[in-house]
């Protein structure tokens, strides 16, 4: 890996509340790479994310982005952080009231003074990139959830930003507008330089485009590697999520503090007389 | 042991320690929606926007409901007067009435149910589906950019709707003292324009409207920016904008009323 280290985190530890999400977090994210997260679900990814935007503070260690610690900064330097950074949120988060053309146009309305034709054009060409050029009129309500993501993903390219955090682009895409959107995402790193953190699902479409994987698991990283180290990986843990099998390192349910025949009343513990 | 004698009172003092954080809370909430609100001043057109969704929209109800409240007044007011033998009184103690007490009010009653309530759901259900956050990650403050203007276009409606519920009240006053029971129309209208005051009267009515805006929507927002963002807490912070609203404007009234009469 290069030496120039766009996000680097040390030592990170996070809990909502007293429950410890991530423990002891340790990576480092060169500038211009794309970098894939994956992990069960309730593992942290989102938390991880949210730490990255400055949306919550690490209870431990640092969150170091472009040189600056994410969990220092004061409200403006945050949204100076935050101006460079987009971000796809995993349900989309449109502006309701908003039309598809202004809630493309939102952040450049915000933070430029661009005349309105250019402002037409750029929302113009960011619609034709996800696929969806002749949906501006359309309110959020009118548009189905893959549509629907595909549009916040159009706004959250909006201003071509330094770095940009993808919290599941796949989610809810049919085969072609997910190739499209893969597409999409490599070729924002590869033209603009930006770096990105890709949480995803989809194990097979991203080990095609990222530079790098991390595998994260109960709050901590159990693996990491290029696309090729993981696909060799004889980590049982990689091998499992890679090839989805149910059994595993890997548990599939939460980790509930009771047995579920506790739960149903089965068994000794059982209140059923 | 002396518990049931001690619950009540420990009760009543933790509602009162409650109630005094709540305040705290939303007065530390409009000292940052102020601090927030130079974009309102810069980017007019955001506040006038919201003008349209609180004010203009909550025309027909204030034009029809003072219509009908002048109306009632006219009818109840005649039948009290006439006994003394003063009816040509009529247009001052409708207009009186309406100015003083009722106008600014009904008005903001109305206005705390219509607009006040629609302002808490919309902000808690954007706050629930992460319409917020994302603003916020945006490098978009949400408290200058949806709650400011929303804010300010309810102070700016509140004593407009409050005038216009008077003039369709001392209209109501007109219909049916004048038209329907046939008082005379010029003693009518003198015996009005004898009894109203411009500073006691209509100012110190618009300045109570004024307050009334001030607290509605301020609770409104408040309630909405503070929703547990959840369909359940999004519609129980709506009823508390409703009975909040209702009781701090009859409160502030009183309190208003004493000082200015
Ligand atoms: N606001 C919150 N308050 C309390 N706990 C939370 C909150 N958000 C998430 N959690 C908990 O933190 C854990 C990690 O959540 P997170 O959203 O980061 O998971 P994730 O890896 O993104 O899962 P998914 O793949 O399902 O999106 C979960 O177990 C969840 O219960
Ligand atoms: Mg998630």
């Amino acid at each position: 890996m290069s030496i120039d280290p766009f996000i680097e985190l040390r030592n990170v530890s996070f809990a909502y509340g007293e429950r410890l999400i991530l423990k002891n977090i340790n990576l480092t994210i060169p500038r211009g790479k794309l970098v894939a997260v994956m992990g069960g679900s309730g593992s942290g990814k989102t938390t991880l994310l949210r730490l990255i935007s400055g949306q919550f503070r690490a209870k431990h260690g640092e969150v170091i982005v472009d040189g600056k610690n994410v969990g220092a900064m004061n409200q403006r330097e945050l949204f100076e952080h935050r101006r460079r950074m987009g971000l796809l949120f995993q349900f989309g988060a449109l502006f309701t009231d908003l039309t598809v053309f202004e809630n493309i146009a939102f952040p450049i309305r915000e933070h430029t003074r661009l005349p309105e034709a250019m402002i037409r054009d750029l929302v113009t060409l960011k619609l034709n990139a996800v696929g969806l050029r002749g949906t501006q009129d359309l309110m959020p309500a009118e548009l189905s959830g893959g549509m629907a993501r595909r549009i916040a993903l159009a706004r959250a390219i909006a201003l071509d930003p330094a770095l940009m955090l993808y919290d599941e682009p796949f989610t809810g895409l049919d085969p072609i507008s997910l190739g499209v959107i893969a597409h999409l995402i490599k070729k924002l790193n590869d033209a603009l330089g930006t770096t990105a953190i890709m949480v995803t699902h989809d194990v097979h479409t991203s080990l095609d485009i990222v530079d790098h994987v991390y595998f994260v698991s109960n709050g901590e990283i159990v693996a990491e590697g290029t696309p090729d180290e993981v696909r060799a990986s004889p980590s049982p843990w990689v091998h499992q999520f890679v090839y989805g099998e149910a059994d595993g390192p890997v548990h599939f349910a939460f980790p509930a503090k009771t047995r579920l025949e506790e739960d149903l009343g089965l068994g000794q513990g059982g209140h059923h007389a | 042991m002396l518990d049931f004698l001690f619950a009540p009172l420990r009760k009543l003092g933790h509602m009162t320690i409650n109630a005094i954080w709540r305040l705290g809370y939303i007065s530390r909430f409009l000292v940052a929606l102020l601090a927030a609100s130079g974009q309102s001043v810069r980017r007019f057109s955001l506040v006038i926007r919201e003008v349209y969704f609180a004010g203009v929209l909550s025309l027909i109800i204030i034009v029809v409901s003072g219509l009908f409240v002048g109306m009632v007044l006219g009818l109840q007011g005649y039948n009290t007067l006439a006994r003394f033998g003063s009816s040509d009184a009529l247009g001052a103690m409708v207009a009186l009435a309406l100015l003083r007490e009722l106008g600014p009010v009904l008005a903001a009653l109305l206005f705390a149910s219509r607009s006040g309530s629609a302002m808490t759901a919309e902000i808690g259900l954007m706050k629930a589906t992460e319409q917020l956050d994302a603003m916020n990650m945006m490098a978009v403050n949400p408290l200058a950019r949806v709650i400011a203007p929303r804010f300010w276009a309810g102070v700016i409606s509140m004593p407009v709707l409050a005038a216009l519920f008077n003039v369709m009240g001392i209209f109501g006053g007109y219909l049916v003292g004048v038209v329907m029971i046939g008082i005379d129309e010029g003693t009518y209208w003198s015996q009005t324009r004898n009894a109203v005051d411009l500073h006691y009267d209509i100012v110190n009515g618009l300045v109570k409207s004024l307050f009334f805006g001030i607290a509605v929507t301020l609770i409104a927002v408040f309630e909405g920016h503070e929703a547990t963002p959840t369909a359940a807490g999004v519609s129980a912070a709506t009823t508390r904008t409703v009975v909040t609203s209702a009781l701090v404007i009859l409160a502030l009234d009183f309190i208003l009323t004493a000082f200015m009469f």
